[in-house]
């Protein structure tokens, strides 16, 4: 069976850690010789894990972006690869660095120099699910067939998703990190406002400055561990929970009910196996955090599973979980790939139902991609669902092409991303109707939503498949 | 339904059944009594349901199972008949019933005749023959499937534009009910597909009694490049509706059967009509680029 090997990179910048990983993702036809080909991801290997550094800043406030990229040049030395040998991968910044004001052109100077189709992403969703995977919840929770939540706790962010037998339920993420109270010479040099608040709200008086008392900070963590808790149900919700989402967003579903827990970032260590010695040897909280959800009474009504990853999971997520590949009955044309940051325009289900209102809903919202009056490039996605014969698939294009009129009409290519594995036929449909004068990219088997951004790469698999990144690019504010 | 309805109904099935004149009579008189001693006011509404509409993807029946939902995940993958339970020693009666039907489809599928009139005027083809006179001979004398009748020859001769890049024609094979399911949808996504890539095709048509085979005279008869025959394929008892394109660059009789390329599992739960319409388009631009096919071909 032919068997492909694609290349893929990670790279974490974090609150507190920047890392990178390089990993082989193995892509093999699964279909026999006289099918239509299945081409698949069929094993994930990590290959080299880079050192775990400190994110190097310039300020509070700005990430060191010359530093950040000499720590990458050095590690893609030292494991020898060249950006050339990269056929995927993601630049991931994560938790509070992704706050910081230069988030968005450090990801894009990385991704740069990175290899040719290495994607920036970023948006707590995704880091949730990256997380998540990279420790192996999703796994865990479908070999032991229960509901699996992993909290990958960062200096920043917790993290939370929730796994039901391999089938992710719900992620939320939360202000609650082993950094965000800083330790230096015996003495607290920085703390959250949202942290300052919660512990004001507990009568725990906490003041930068102040000396960094163990017994005071561990009643602290204890609050939050409760917090992490009430996020995943295991205690009732209390009048500060709420306000510890990060972005004002909101907590996993309370069904189905969480029962088992991993653990996973730089936190995690300090739960699964808490050492001995200072309190405070990383300058931070993260320590007196790790003891205090260990101990604390509401996880230990669930059990704990061991992540396959702890500090590494996001880095290891983004190396190995964010590729998927396309449908492997797809139309392209070659000189247009790979592209990135392609936002999509997502046809909602009740609009899909009738063609009518499937054009119009591409007609109206093609109006926010045109920011100086000046057309984008979108990518228009819909599930296509039912809409399987020859004669459905027609009208199916004549109704995208009279919506999408403008993007016909503009230089950029149509790009069409369909779920129902109609991709070759719907394309060849668009392409006959457009006379050949314009070039069409649909492909199918990919499932996105609303406000995602898609990266298609240059064709693998014999020309069979697109490998293809579905991202948020939402930072945190 | 009320009598009339009935008595129409007993009497087209009886003129199907070629059942006449005085018989006939005799019959509906009989069923006429029947109904007004009373028997009729007995007939109950609603339906029996279809054993066939099962997916039988989602069918477990085990009692008491050890892994019941495990088994349910696995049995999803593919329309087998495992975990149905048992009554006895024998099958329970709805998986018996289901594999009857499904006996009975293939069955259909291979002894009935494509309708002529669908092959004609919905899909537009023009019918020739192999030198099989009937579906006996075509089941008996598989040599006799892949040979034109004269007149096929001289309909091809008159009708088909010579020398085309691509030949594309339908033969009933072993499934009528293929034909009918997928032809539709996959003929005209293939000649849409073709299209799109700018590939010149002959005057297709269709040929009852066909084997694969037949195609290798065609593509001699006609002088095609690529010669791609959509063909119904023998039923099994997962789906009576599978059709198969055997596709082969420069085609002629007593060629190595290596030669075929072949796209199999063509139904609405397999691969489906129009996306397998559109992938043989592009498995013959390839063809025709390459110059070869069957073995000699990597896709």
């Amino acid at each position: 069976m032919m068997q492909e090997i694609v290349r893929s990179v990670g790279i974490d910048i974090g609150t507190s850690t920047t890392q990178l990983v390089f990993s082989r993702l193995v892509v093999e036809n699964l279909a026999g010789n006289y099918a239509v080909p299945r081409i698949s991801i069929v094993e994930k290997e990590v290959i080299y894990r880079s050192k775990i550094y400190f994110t190097p800043l310039r300020s509070p406030t700005e990430i060191d972006t010359e530093k950040v990229k000499e720590i990458v040049r050095g590690e893609y030395a030292a494991a020898g690869i060249r950006p050339e040998d990269l056929q995927t991968g993601a630049v991931i910044i994560t938790g509070d660095t992704a706050r910081k004001q230069n988030a968005n052109q450090v990801l894009e100077a990385l991704s740069d120099m990175a290899g040719d189709f290495v994607v920036a992403t970023a948006g707590p969703d995704l880091e949730s699910v990256l997380s998540a995977r990279g420790a192996g919840a999703d796994v865990i929770s479908e070999e032991h067939r229960t509901t699996v939540a992993n909290i990958d706790i960062g200096g920043g962010t917790s993290n939370i998703a929730l796994y039901e037998k391999g089938t992710l339920r719900g992620v939320s993420c939360l202000d609650i990190g082993g950094r965000l109270i800083k330790v230096e010479q015996g003495r607290i040099s920085w703390i959250f406002p949202k942290i300052h608040a919660l512990a004001q709200k507990h009568g725990i008086a906490l003041e930068v400055g102040d000396p960094a008392k163990e017994q005071t900070l561990y009643e602290l963590c204890t609050i939050m561990a409760g917090h992490l808790a009430q996020a995943l149900g295991l205690l009732p919700k209390d009048g500060d929970h709420v306000g510890l989402y990060t972005n004002d967003g909101s907590p996993i579903p309370t069904e189905p009910a969480v029962r088992g827990v991993t653990f996973s970032g730089g936190v995690a260590d300090c739960v699964y196996d808490p050492e001995p010695g200072d309190v405070f040897r990383y300058g931070d909280i993260g320590v007196l955090l790790g003891r205090a959800i260990r101990n604390h009474a509401a996880f230990q009504t669930v059990e704990l599973f061991r992540a396959a990853e702890t500090i590494r999971a996001t880095v290891v997520g983004a190396g190995t979980h964010t590729t998927e590949v396309s449908g492997s009955t797809i139309t392209y044309e070659k000189d247009r790939l790979p592209i990135k940051n392609i936002p999509i325009l997502r046809v909602s289900e009740d609009d899909e139902a009738h063609l009518d209102t499937l054009s119009a809903s591409i007609r109206t919202q093609m109006a926010m991609y045109r920011p100086e009056g000046v057309t984008e490039q979108v990518a228009i996605a819909l599930s296509g669902a039912g809409r399987t014969s020859f004669q459905a698939v027609q009208q199916l294009a004549d109704a995208i092409l009279d919506g999408g009129r403008e993007v016909v009409d503009s230089s950029h290519p149509l790009i069409v991303v369909v779920e129902n594995d109609i991709g070759k036929v719907l394309g060849n449909a668009m392409k006959v109707k457009l006379e050949h004068k314009k070039d069409v990219i649909c492909i199918d088997g990919i499932r996105t939503r609303s406000g995602d951004y898609i990266d298609i790469g240059a064709p693998i698999a014999g020309g069979h498949v697109v490998p293809v990144v579905i991202k948020t690019l939402i930072f945190n504010s | 339904m009320d009598q009339k309805d009935l008595k129409a109904i007993i009497e087209q099935v009886l003129s199907e059944m070629h059942i006449t004149g005085d018989t006939a009579k005799a019959a509906t008189a009989a069923v006429q009594e029947a109904c007004t001693s009373g028997t009729c006011s007995q007939i109950e509404e609603g339906c029996i349901p279809d054993v066939t509409e099962v997916d039988i993807r989602t069918q477990y029946l085990v009692k008491n199972p050890e892994h019941g939902e495990e088994y349910a995940e696995l049995k999803a993958h593919a329309p087998c008949r495992l975990g149905i339970g048992k009554a006895g020693a024998r099958y329970k009666t709805t998986p018996q019933l289901q594999f009857r039907a499904a006996h009975s489809a293939a069955q259909d599928a291979v002894f009935n005749d494509v309708d002529h009139d669908f092959v004609e005027k919905e899909m537009g083809l023009f019918i020739v023959q192999t030198q099989c006179d009937s579906k006996d001979v075509y089941l008996t004398r598989p040599d006799l499937g892949r040979k034109l009748s004269p007149e096929a020859v001289q309909t091809l001769k008159e009708r088909c534009k010579k020398s085309p890049t691509v030949q594309i024609y339908v033969a009933d094979g072993l499934s009528s009910a293929a034909v009918a399911a997928n032809i539709p949808d996959l003929l005209p996504a293939l000649l849409q597909g073709l299209q799109s890539y700018k590939i010149d095709v002959g005057t297709p048509f269709f040929v009852k009694y066909g084997r694969v085979g037949v195609m290798d005279e065609i593509s001699e008869l006609l002088d095609a490049e690529v010669t791609c025959t959509l063909i119904g394929e023998r039923p099994g008892l997962i789906t009576a509706e599978s059709m198969s394109a055997y596709i082969a660059y420069r085609a002629t009789v007593g060629m190595p059967e290596a030669r075929r390329t072949v796209l199999s599992n063509i139904h609405r739960n397999g691969t489906i009509p129009s996306e397998a319409g559109a992938h043989i388009a592009e498995i013959i631009k390839i063809m025709l680029e390459k110059k070869a096919s069957g073995t000699d071909l990597k896709l």
